[in-house]
């Protein structure tokens, strides 16, 4: 049953995404692959609309997702699951607040769990990447690289890290981009 | 008015000035928790982040279900958690089922084109901000190059034995990392 499975897999994503935000994105992306219920392409197109659109990334994913897979009641079966673990663990954590804080056995767990969430991002960074800058060859199921697509990254990512733009939302690159996709038919 | 239903109002306001959670959030929060409400202080704020760093789930999530529980138990922290989802699931909603209707335009798999690019942009810049710390000494190296040739292997070679396969998965992967770090630290202690 479709809702089961969205609560399962959105509450494994809660319970094991640590980080907030893109550490979601390998967890939605596993998701993915093993359901078919979208494709590397639909997972980057959700990104996009998740950080131009007000709320925390993690929840929009999981309402797109959930309605892409199960309409309305799908969205909301997702976003509970993935809350569900956090709301439970800080519920508990609330009341021995400090010495959580300071516990010695947390701070090891993070030190190893930090570059682990990044390498994971990473990953399913390329993955996303692959998909972005291949482009079907018409009439066939080829693909190749598209340059256009590759060029527009790398103008995006030196705009956001080394010009005054840096200072621009997230959603104003996304907006021009869209724009350029547009103008030049990507 | 009723706490429970301010709580929930306040956090859907803070959902809803919040773009791509997280971070972003802060701000919001100083505002509307701190200063307007005072359920809050600042010091509080700092820890419930630095918390919902290093525990499971969305930051901004966990940082509603913690302001919510401080002020009136766990009923508190589930309708502040509420509040902060909600305007997310409603807004999505709409947005998702507006573009299952347009999905088939040309103009609209333009438009996406672009984007796509411009989020692997995105990831990129994110993912070099976050790896600075954790990326410093070589064991932060090391569980950066094991996970990450890990979660590739699964990506890229479909045929993998179920054992490997299973090793590949992201949930056993961050197991895995928090089990490593652990027993790293417990190593240190004996060593002192």
């Amino acid at each position: 049953m479709v809702y089961l499975t969205l609560f399962y897999e959105f509450l494994k994503t809660g319970l094991f995404s640590v980080g907030g935000g893109l550490a979601t994105i390998p967890f939605l992306r596993a998701i993915g692959l093993e359901t078919g219920w979208f494709g590397e392409a639909d997972l980057a197109n959700m990104i996009a609309i998740s950080e131009s659109t007000p709320g925390p990334l993690g929840v929009n994913m999981a309402t797109y997702v959930g309605f892409e897979s199960g309409g309305i009641l799908g969205a909301i079966v997702a976003t509970v699951g993935l809350i569900t673990p956090s709301v439970i663990v800080i519920l508990i954590i609330a009341r021995f607040l400090q010495k959580f804080r300071h516990s010695k056995a947390v701070e090891s767990v993070f030190y190893g769990l930090r570059p682990a969430s990044v390498a994971l991002i990473t990953a399913a960074g390329i993955g996303v990447a692959t998909v972005a800058f291949s482009h079907q060859v018409p009439e066939s199921s080829m693909n190749q690289p598209h340059i256009p697509s590759i060029l527009l990254a790398a103008a995006v990512y030196v705009a956001m890290t080394y010009t005054p733009m840096k200072k621009w939302h997230p959603v104003a690159f996304i907006g021009i981009s869209a724009v350029v996709g547009i103008v030049f038919q990507f | 008015m009723n706490i429970y239903l301010d709580l929930l109002r306040t956090f859907a306001k803070v959902g809803v000035c919040t773009f791509g959670g997280g971070y972003a959030m802060l701000p919001i929060l100083q505002r509307e928790i701190v200063e307007d409400k005072g359920w809050a202080t600042s010091e509080e704020l700092a820890d419930y982040f630095a918390i919902g760093q290093c525990t499971p789930g969305i930051i901004a999530v966990n940082t509603a279900t913690f302001v919510g529980q401080k002020l009136k138990g766990n009923l508190g922290g589930i309708c502040a958690t509420i509040g902060v989802a909600l305007p997310s699931v409603v807004i999505i909603t709409a947005i998702a089922a507006f573009l299952q209707n347009f999905a088939h335009l040309a103009v609209v798999n333009h438009a996406f084109g672009g984007v796509r690019a411009c989020v692997v942009a995105l990831i990129a810049s994110s993912v070099l901000k976050l790896a600075k710390k954790p990326l410093q000494d070589v064991m932060g190296k090391l569980i950066f190059a094991v996970v990450l040739l890990l979660s590739l292997l699964g990506s890229y070679v479909p045929t993998l034995p179920v054992a490997l396969n299973f090793l590949t998965s992201p949930v056993t992967l961050v197991v895995i990392a928090g089990c490593w770090g652990f027993f790293l630290g417990r190593m240190k202690k004996e060593d002192n």
